[in-house]
This record gives C-alpha cells, structure tokens and sequence, in this order.
C-alpha cells in the first residue's frame, strides 16, 4: 500500500478493500517509526474501522484514519499535553473537533507528541521525549504540533490535528514540508483542546495537500455554543478550491523578511511569489510597521494567559500528584516535579507579567501591542487580497540546537506570532528546499476568508510539485 | 432628631449572594438544586474544571443580576466583562475564580433602611457577578481533621457581590440592611435564604472616623450584628489604651462571639486579574428596558399600597411586607373575605410571633397554604392554610371566640400533628366563646361562693378582683371574654 495518500485515495482504498485494512495498513506503518511521532496509539482504532466498514461507510471522512495532537480531549485516551503532570488523565469528554470528526466517521489512530503544554517551536520540551523530523532525524521537526507534522510527513497519518497559539501548527508544517493552516479566530472550537493562551489559539489541520486540509476544515470548522469565542458563521472550504489566482493581489510585507532569515528561504519564497505573477497575480510591498512589536507582545500575552490556564494543574483532582505534608506543599512538590523547565519559565514570567506593580508596564502594554498589530493586517489586508511571506525563517534546526537558548528559540516564531494577535487565517505551504530540508511559504488572510487563503495555496500547489517530495529517510 | 454618631462608627457590608432560584450554574448547564444531593453529583467537565471545557455564560444568570441591579436603583452596565482572580485553594478547581472586577454589572444603587433617626439612606457601590467555588468538608474538626474532602456540588454557581459604601452608623442599623436587602431580593424571586451558603458577609468597620477593620465571611444577619458590636467594643478598647487600628482582615469566631486577626494589609493577595478570555462581552443595555417591566412590587412600595388598600397601620404593613410570602399570604386571606385589620393584627402580632417562638422560617407559599421550615433544622416543615386563617379571623370578627381562644387554634394548628380545621379545634376543646347568660351566671355563683375576696375588693384590694375574674374564667373554661367578666363582676357589686 502506497504510504502517503491524499484523503480521497484513501477513501479509494477503503472501498477496494475495508477500513479496517487501511487502519491495520497504518498502524504498521506506525510500528516501524523512527521518529516518535506519536505518544500514545489507540487501542480501539481496528475495532472503530471495523465498526465503520460494517455501518457502510457514512459520512465523508468514513473510514478515513486521523492523528490528533496530545492536547485535544478524546474520550478514553490520556491527554497529556507532553506534560508528566497530566500522567494518566484521561478525559471524560471529547473534544468539540472530535465530535465532528466521529460524526463524519474518522477513525482516531493515536495523539500525537508536542511540546509540553504547546509551549516550543521544536517539540523538545515533552515528557515523553523528542520527535525526529522525517527529512533529517537529526533535526527538529518544529513545535508544537511537531508530532502532528512529523507523522503525515512520514506517511503514518493521511492527515492530522494541531493547534497553533503563535505558529504551533504552521512552524511544524514549514519544516516537515506539509501543509498546515491556522484559522480564524472563532472559526473553529475550541471547546476540549486544553488551553495555552485562549486568546491566541485555534485548533488547525496539518495534510499533505491544500485539498484535504478544506476537507477537514469543513468538517471541523463552525458555531459551538461551548465555545463562547466561536463565531456562528458558515464557510464551504473545499468549494474554494479553485486554480485561479488571475487578479489577486498579493502584499509582501518587507518586515517578515528582517534580520537573520536564510537567503534560501528568502529567494524560496520571492520565487513563489513570481510565479503567482506568472499565474496572474499581482504583488506589492506593504508596510506593518508594529510587527517588530509582535513577538514581545505574543509572549507577554501568551505567558500570562498561561500561568493562569495551568494553575488547576495542582495533584488535587487528577493527573501526576506528588507527595506533601500539607495541601499547599503538595502542590509546590507536584507542580515542582510535575512540569518541565519550559512551562515553569513561562508560568513564572506571566505570574510576573501579571503582578501588581508590573501588570500595565508589561500585560496592558502588550495588549496595546496587540491593537496596533491588528491595525497593521487590517490596513495591509484593506489594499490587498492575501499576504506572503515565509513561515519560518530559517529551515529545520538540529535537536537540542537551541534548546538551552531560550531567546533564540522564541524568535523563530517571529513571522508566524503576529498572526495569532491578529487572528485571522494563515497557511503554510512546501514551496522549496535548502539542503534537503523544507522550506513554507505563509500566506495570510483577512478574518475568516479561508477560501481566499486556500484558493491561492490550492493554484500554486497545482502549478508546483513541492507538496509531492517525500523524505527519503523515511521511505 | 438627627443621629449623632457619637463615636464616628462606619460600617461597609459586602453580600455574598447565590442566586439559587435559578435553574442551572453560572456557566454550565449543571443543575443548581444540589442541597440534598450526594457530593459531587451535580457537576460536569466546566464547574470541575477539567482542561479543556469552557465556560457558557447563563443569560438568566445576567438577567437576576440586572434585576437586583434595577431593585436597587443602581445603573446597569452596557455590556458583561469577565476577570479571572487567580488564588490557589482546593475549593478553587480551575485556580482562578470567574468574577467582574473594574466594569461590574450594576453600579451606583441604594437601599433605604430605617435608621437610628428615621428612613437613612445606604449607598450601593456596586453589584458583580461571579462563580461560587466548591466546598471544603473536614473530617472531624476543622483542628483535629485528618483530611478534607472537596464537594464541588457547589462550585459554578451564580453569586451576586454587593458592596456598600460604608455608610451604617451601628450595628443594628447593619442588621436593618441585611434584612432589607435579603428581602428585596426574595421579592425578586432570585434567592431562598433559607438554603445553606445562600449568603455570606464581609464587613468593615471603623471608630471615631479611623482605619477600617474587614470582618469575613460572616454566614448570619445575627451573626453580623454580633460580629461588629465586638469589633467595634475592641477597636475603641485599643484606643482607649492608646493603641492604633491597624489595616487588617480579622475572622469572628461564631462560637466564642469574637473577631480575630487573619492578615494584615502588608500581606494582602495579589489576585492578578485579566480579562476571562473565555467569554466575550454580551450587550445587555437593550435587555434592560424589557426587565425593567417584569420588575415585582417592590417592599417599599408593597407596604406604601397595604396601608392604603387594607387601611392598616404603618407598623402592620412593615411587618407583613417583611416576607413576600407573608405578604402574599395576608393578601390571600383578605382576598377570601377576611376584615384586612382584623386579620392583619392577627397575622403580623399573633401568628408571626408564634412564629417566630417556634424558630419557624418562611419558606413557601403556594396561593392556598403557607409552608415554614425550621431555621435551625430545615428537615423539619410545617404548614398554615389561608383558609384557617379566614375562618378564624371570621369566628373572631364575629365574637364566636374570645382572643384568647383565637391564639389558642393558632398554637393548635401550629403544634398539631392531625390536620384540623379552627371550626373543629374550637368544638372539640369547647373553646366557644360562652354566652352572656351563661357568664351573668358566673359572675352570680362566684360573688355567692367567694365572700371573702368580695369583702377584700369591695374594702380596696384591686387583687381580689383579678382573682374574681379568675373565677369567672375558670367556671367558663375560658370561653368568656375576659373583659366582659371583668365589667359584670365590677357592675354587680358597686352598682
Ligand atoms: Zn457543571
């Protein structure tokens, strides 16, 4: 069986033979991975397949087997964030996206590694170890749905959920060489994904193909009245799908292409951009003075939000709890035990940002930020139709490359962070190599015009064969 | 007469609500009707706080909030806006508390209140929303316990915060304003006081115009006017031994009737508020209009329309508008025919004073029937028909019965076990006001029988009289009228 298929050859596949082969097929794919995708498979996948063929393949994605990031509540499997604190927390409610997912009849393969708590650019800071990128072991494969991204490149899912708080889905996506989308604010639930920053974060798809990225976001996509940030609105993805970008105007916003980007990565994406030129679009630069801004404001917002959403993770009620002579030194030994350095760093820097005395100096400030940000998009996005620019500055890093340099780490979310202020769409598509490693080219979106964005990921996808290159090491 | 306030006394009160009339939680669909359920069962993935889930806001939740707001005469806010106060406690699940912080719902309101010199008005500062937490239960003593278990049966549900501005000047007057207040909001149909937890009160106080002291989580009216009569006893002790009152946050032991030191300022907790960005916004300024007409008859207004309506005296009104049930229920007794007077003195001073004797709480009332639990133990009930009260303000209007008979089927009724009419309870305890022959023939036989007290009485001793009386009841097994006896006896023996 061919080991990277598109959804509809998967759905092919299921009606030559059954889903349950299909399933069996990836799993042993799985079995023989060399990258530590996933954290846990599920047990149940087989005997969900087998349900499916026996129910006659209902729905639109029948059969069709998904991985899903460790931070997305799915009934009966443990939801651990990468975190050792949330050991053996299994929740008792799935997700809203899972819901959907069941409904159109996906079968859950398994959850897949992240950085604890979705906080990293490199899928390192998990408790359950490091993912390998497919197109260098030795690499990172980006963060934090590196596991997500790692296994549709490596063939072990056709396709996968992320979320993606200040470039989580697209960062992964730029360097595993798939495609990743961050939608709108609001256009998806949120309602089960556990909470970095609720302000910032949506859940997105990571595939192979702008196609079967609209597939999933037409089943995952719209209202929850559980979600109190979700936007009652409907958008038909996959009818956006159309090659034609004749008129469409593209900003190029020269602040994403600042200090310290890789001249490869630079002249991938310039050359992208000419051949949307060729293919009847038309490119100008546009100004986003604030964006230098962002990165400060991102993480100042983020961390707050953050020391905040992590506090209930205490050893009270469930997950890891470590030993204590009272309640309050119990919490101090598992919290102190329980979460990695990384999450510490950013609880205690949001504490800080949040105290008082330093609350308007740093959380008012960047939320001031934010505005200006938003401003930015929607003066860019008032002249022109979408925005490139690269996702990722740089290509894939070697493991444990940065990982002590915190700084450093944090900007290389520098393009991806000030769209996650802003809220509105951004997708990552393959659109070069440097060294054998993947290059993305981000194009971004005004507020909930996804058929835009995946009209234009879909032509040049179309026009190109980037997103049909796989990792050798992995074949 | 204007009241002096001799000793600079200023009292805040911040009111702790939850709005257990509603049906579910303040931001998931959980029932809030849990007081007799098992622990834990009325709870789900957002009042545990279990990663993931998220808050809904209740409309109906907002809606109570903005009529306590109206009653209140405060200003309404143009739209909600959530904070997150972040503490750690176990009763907490999520580690912060969902709560209103710079831009509450109702803002600007008072409450007017009989004061030590007549009607005085008690600034509203403002009213907010906010989530309930759980529920500690301690095995054992709160000193001795071995552990704690948390009930979270209680965690989501919908408070209502009141502050005051500081404007009680005694602890009765404080007492005055927890009892208005509780009332309007029962008026509102928004809150049982009854319930366990439904409100808890933090107070400050301060002397001759000094630092003020917070009292927390006092859990009674009772309990606060015991709290600041102590408190205030002690803030002017340390003056008076040229101490000074330090900015702190003391505790009042129920038990022992004293205040005692939690924290001091230099402690006080950094909370971290920030917008809850979990819930957006809802306008509300266009539902207020609407609310505004579903407003009830407020007590004041209610007592204004008795004394006009049911020509009943002043102090009358203000005791039946003290409950909207009692109310309801007088309102049901002169709607069946009963003399509004008549049974307004029969319902505020008789029956609310037995009542109160028998530690009885108001607790229903159901158009025909008057339920009460007891304040102490709410598992006993008990009940009063409008349709004994009619009757038996009838047999009284009509002079079948003597007063003290009347009381007598209201203690009757009261403490029965078996389910009587007044009609019955006076036939089978004979207790029908005797005729008049029959009391002239009393008053004969004991002038004849008791020689003795006549000469005494006629010779000056007012006491003899009192003991004729007696008599007289005595051979009417009380049915006369005391009074009437009183006047025959006098009438036959001096002319
Ligand atoms: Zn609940």
């Amino acid at each position: 069986m061919a080991k990277w298929m598109s959804v509809a050859q998967v759905k092919e596949k299921i009606r030559e033979s059954s889903a349950e082969e299909v399933t069996a097929s990836y799993l042993e794919v799985i079995e023989k991975s060399k990258i530590n995708g996933y954290v846990a498979v599920s047990e149940k996948a087989v005997e969900q397949a087998r349900e499916i063929d026996a129910k006659g393949h209902e729905g639109p994605l029948a059969g069709v087997p998904i991985a899903i990031k460790d931070n997305i509540s799915v009934v009966g499997m443990q939801n651990s964030c990468g975190s050792k604190i949330l050991e053996g927390y299994v929740p008792p409610f799935n997700a809203h996206v899972i819901e959907k997912l069941q409904e159109a009849g996906a079968v859950i393969l398994g959850k897949t590694n992240m950085d604890e708590f979705a906080m990293g650019s490199s899928t390192e800071t998990s408790y359950y170890g490091p993912t390998a990128n497919p197109w260098d072991l030795e690499r990172v494969p980006g963060g934090s749905s590196g596991g997500s991204a790692a296994v549709v490149a490596a063939g072990e899912a056709p396709f996968a959920l992320g979320s993606d708080t200040g470039g989580s889905v697209r960062c992964p996506a730029a360097f595993c060489g798939v495609v990743g989308l961050k939608p709108t604010y609001g256009a998806v639930s949120r309602y089960g994904v556990v909470a970095y920053a609720n302000s910032l974060e949506q859940v997105g798809p990571l595939a192979n193909n702008v196609t079967d990225i609209a597939v999933l976001m037409d089943v995952i996509g719209g209202y929850d009245r559980r979600d109190s940030t979700s936007i009652d609105r409907k958008t038909a993805y996959q009818e956006a799908l159309v090659d034609d970008v004749k008129g469409l105007k593209i900003g190029v916003p020269k602040e994403f292409f600042g200090e310290g980007i890789h001249q490869d990565v630079e002249k991938a994406v310039w050359d992208s951009i000419h051949r949307y030129e060729e293919l009847g679009a038309s490119w100008e630069e546009v100004s986003m003075p604030n964006i230098k801004y962002a990165l400060a404001s991102y993480y100042i917002i983020a961390m707050s939000e953050a020391s905040s959403n992590l506090a209930r993770f205490d050893g009270t009620r469930y997950g890891f709890r470590d030993r204590g002579e009272n309640w309050h030194s119990m919490v101090s030994a598992t919290r102190a035990e329980g979460f990695g350095t990384e999450v510490k760093r950013r609880i205690l820097l949001g504490t800080y940002a949040l105290s008082a005395g330093y609350h308007d100096k740093y959380y008012l400030k960047a939320l001031k930020v934010r505005t200006l940000v938003k401003q930015d998009f929607d003066r860019a996005l008032s002249k022109v139709d979408v925005l490139m620019a690269p996702t990722m500055p740089n290509p894939a890093f070697k493991k444990g490359e940065k990982i002590e340099d915190p700084l450093t780490l944090y900007l290389s979310d520098v393009n991806t962070c000030p769209i996650n202020l802003a809220g509105v769409p951004s997708i990552s598509v393959p659109c070069g190599f440097t060294d054998g490693l993947p290059i993305g080219l981000q194009i971004m979106g005004k507020p909930f015009d996804e058929p835009t964005v995946l009209r234009t990921a879909y032509t040049f996808e179309q026009n190109t064969d980037y997103h049909t290159k796989r990792p050798p090491e992995v074949a | 007469m204007v009241y002096e306030n001799p000793d600079g006394i200023r009292i805040g009160l911040e009111i702790h609500v939850q709005l257990n009339k509603l049906k579910t939680k303040m931001f998931c669909g959980c029932s809030s009707d849990y007081h007799n359920s098992a622990p834990n069962t009325h709870t789900c993935p957002v009042c545990l706080g279990l990663p993931g889930a998220l808050p809904v806001l209740n409309r109906k939740a907002v809606e109570a909030a903005i009529k306590v707001g109206l009653a209140l005469e405060g200003e309404i806010a143009e739209e909600t806006q959530f904070h997150r106060k972040n503490y750690f406690y176990p009763d907490l699940p999520k580690g912060f508390q969902v709560t209103q912080y710079d831009y509450p719902i109702v803002s600007k309101g008072k409450v007017v209140i009989e004061g030590e010199d007549g009607e005085h008005v008690v600034g509203i500062t403002r009213a907010h929303m906010e989530e309930d937490p759980g529920k500690l239960v301690h095995i054992g003593s709160i000193e001795k316990s071995k552990g704690v278990l948390i009930d979270y049966n209680r965690s989501g549900m919908p408070l209502i915060e009141t502050v005051t501005e500081p404007d009680m000047r005694s602890p009765k007057e404080a007492r005055r304003f927890l009892d208005k207040f509780r009332n309007i909001l029962e008026y509102l149909d928004v809150f049982d006081g009854n319930l366990e937890g439904a409100m808890r009160v933090d107070a400050n106080v301060s002397v001759y115009w000094g630092t003020r002291v917070e009292i927390k989580n006092i859990s009674s009216h009772k309990g606060v006017e015991r709290a600041l009569l102590y408190e205030i006893m002690r803030q002017k002790n340390v003056i008076r031994r040229g101490g000074k009152i330090t900015q702190e946050t003391r505790h009042f032991d129920e038990g022992r009737g004293v205040t005692l030191s939690m924290r001091t300022k230099e402690e006080a907790e950094d909370y971290r508020y920030f917008r809850e960005p979990d819930l957006m916004p809802m306008r509300v300024s266009d539902w207020v209009p609407g609310i505004r007409e579903t407003l009830p008859e407020l007590p004041d207004a209610k007592r204004s329309r008795f004394i006009e309506q049911y020509g009943i005296t002043d102090m009358h009104a203000r005791s039946l508008t003290s409950k909207i049930m009692l109310a309801d229920f007088y309102e049901g007794v002169c709607a069946k025919g009963a003399d509004p007077k008549t049974a307004a003195t029969w319902t505020a001073d008789v029956f609310l004073g037995e009542l109160n004797y028998r530690d009885l709480a108001i607790s229903s009332y159901d158009g025909e029937t008057i339920g009460f639990i007891h304040a102490k133990d709410p598992q006993v009930e008990n009940s009063f028909k409008v349709s004994d009260m009619v009757e038996l303000v009838k047999l009284f209007s009509e002079g079948k019965v003597s007063d003290r008979a009347a009381v007598e089927v209201i203690r009757s009724i009261l403490d029965g076990t078996e389910e009587k009419t007044p009609l019955q309870i006076i036939e089978e305890k004979g207790l029908f006001k005797a005729e008049d022959d029959l009391v002239t023939k009393a008053v004969s036989e004991t002038i004849a029988e008791n020689a003795a007290a006549v000469q005494d009485y006629l010779g000056g001793a007012e006491k003899s009289l009192n003991f004729l009386v007696g008599q007289v009841m005595k051979k009417t097994k009380g049915t006369a009228d005391a009074k009437t006896a009183r006047e025959l006896i006098i009438k036959e023996l001096k002319g």
